[in-house]
């Protein structure tokens, strides 16, 4: 029954989202500033995780490919599919989920504790036309890029560790990346990141606008926000997974 | 002005406002008083439509808010001000750009009108110099002044004040009652203040509404509340030994027994 009431008020509150912004060039600077927040305030973290990610899925495949038969460009393969299919699009927006998840969250959950959303109410400007949508629109455009960043740093960081630590030459490699290679893989993963993108942005701000209490219960949404949205990831990867596959 | 009828307001099966009606006047400082959990900040939300009313009617200037389309409510609430118990203001902005939004959003001015508007509304609250400070860094009584600020950049008709003292020390409070008093005559606005504060009440309590339990029980102005016999106000607001003193001071006062301080003397021998 919870899980109902839950889902009524976040479809209410995505509907509530659009109506006639009071001004464009507000909504627009919003938009524009929610952007800076994600997209570069993200980057740091999905550089190191990308490169890392490779890393090890190179090394690891390299250790369980122990037949003499199989080429050694197939580790390439094997990470470039990864790589792109699955690590970048759901490991990253995993990580992103606690990252600007709970940012978003913790950020509403503020202004609506501390009066602000109220405030702004009070002024006639629809809270959740210009507090939400401009977030949500923001991750829409910013998280595919994190993601299409990732799974090109990932592959780089794949090459570096399996050259580095002599699994395979670099010429190996970059021939293993392009056999097989199936365009499709890379639309699919970015149909994915665009899906998690919304599913992150969308419930974050749902805990975070309609938390009530103080400072404790700001902290319990957002870790919620940051629960519920990696379950729903995953159980949208999979649903995904279904469909396309 | 603005009316209300006969408001209702339950939360499940508490009932927090109970066949509230009153008129707030314009041009005055309208009080709305009374203990925690009275009900005066749900009336108050109730009417600015923060919070829907169960049953009731609630009227701005003959202009029905009850039957008013969300378009409606939106361009009414452009008149309206309101200034929060906590000040709400946005902590990633600076104090000139908290005050500036309302511009931003609703105006079409150009930006060196916009400025000249906000360094004109933050001389009006005697804030100077302060443009650049963000909330964090000022103290209770300016981010009050800044909320006052902010809600008045627009002239709006009417103007709501949540607990307007409440952290402040008597003497800011004071300065906050005065500025909100002066301004309401200014600008001829319908102010509506939810207040515990009883130095407010006695300065600028013209049209008193004292609610007891969600219901109103008492109203009148700050001269009628002397002599009022209703035994709960009086418990409310007098509620010291010493404002007990205080008010039968007012009263020897008001009857011409003692005047100000000149004949104190007399009388203390």
């Amino acid at each position: 029954m919870i899980f109902f009431t839950h889902f009524g008020r976040y479809l209410l509150m995505l509907k509530g989202m659009f109506t006639k912004p009071e001004n464009m060039r507000m909504y627009w600077k919003e938009f524009m500033h929610q952007c800076v927040e994600i997209g570069i305030g993200a980057l740091g973290i999905v550089v190191i995780i990308s490169v890392f990610m490779g890393a090890v899925s190179a090394v690891q495949t390299a250790y369980q490919l122990v037949s003499p038969i199989i080429p050694k460009s197939t580790i390439a393969q094997i990470v470039r599919d990864t790589v792109i299919l699955e690590f970048a699009p759901t490991l990253v927006c995993i990580v992103l989920a606690g990252v600007i998840g709970s940012k978003i969250a913790s950020e509403l959950g503020n202004m609506r504790v501390s009066e602000q959303i109220d405030a702004l109410e009070i002024m006639g400007i629809n809270t959740k036309a210009y507090l939400i949508l401009p977030k949500i629109a923001a991750s829409l455009i910013t998280i595919p890029l994190l993601v299409i960043l990732a799974m090109a740093l990932g592959i780089v960081g794949g090459r570096v560790a399996g050259v580095a630590s002599g699994i395979l030459s670099a010429d190996t490699y970059d021939r293993g990346l392009i056999e097989s290679f199936m365009p499709f893989n890379v639309r699919f993963g970015i149909y994915k990141a665009i899906t998690f993108s919304f599913i992150i942005s969308s419930i974050s701000a749902y805990y975070g606008y309609f938390v009530k209490g103080g400072a404790l219960e700001i902290g319990r949404s957002s870790t919620k926000s940051v629960v519920v949205s990696c379950v729903m990831i995953l159980f949208a990867d999979y649903i995904l997974a279904m469909i396309f596959l | 002005m603005i009316e209300f009828k006969n408001i209702k307001k339950a939360f499940g099966d508490k009932v927090v406002l109970n066949d509230v009606s009153h008129v707030m006047q314009t041009g005055m400082c309208n009080l709305i008083i009374g203990t925690s959990g009275s009900g005066k900040t749900v009336l108050q939300k109730c009417l600015v439509g923060l919070l829907d009313t169960d049953e009731g009617e609630i009227n701005y200037d003959d202009r029905s808010f009850n039957s008013m389309t969300n378009e409606e409510k939106k361009e009414l609430r452009q008149q309206i001000g309101m200034l929060f118990q906590g000040s709400a203001l946005f902590d990633s902005m600076t104090v000139e750009q908290n005050v500036m939004f309302p511009l931003d959003m609703f105006s079409d001015m150009s930006p060196t009108d916009k400025l000249k508007r906000v360094n004109e509304v933050l001389a009006r609250v005697n804030l100077k110099d302060a443009n650049n400070k963000y909330p964090a860094e000022i103290s209770g009584g300016m981010k009050k002044r800044v909320g006052i600020a902010r809600a008045i950049v627009l002239n709006p008709k009417y103007l709501f004040c949540d607990e307007p003292n409440s952290g402040l020390d008597p003497q800011t409070s004071m300065v906050i009652d005065k500025l909100i008093y002066e301004i309401t005559k200014e600008f001829n606005m319908t102010t509506v203040i939810n207040t515990h504060d009883m130095n407010s009440v006695m300065e600028i309590g013209e049209n008193i509404l004292y609610m007891y339990q969600g219901q109103k029980e008492w109203s009148g102005n700050n001269k009628e509340i002397i002599f009022s016999k209703n035994k709960r106000l009086n418990e409310f607001i007098f509620a010291s030994e010493f404002l007990q003193d205080a008010k039968d001071m007012r009263m020897l006062e008001a009857k011409g027994k003692i005047d100000n301080d000149r004949n104190m003397d007399e009388l203390l021998k």
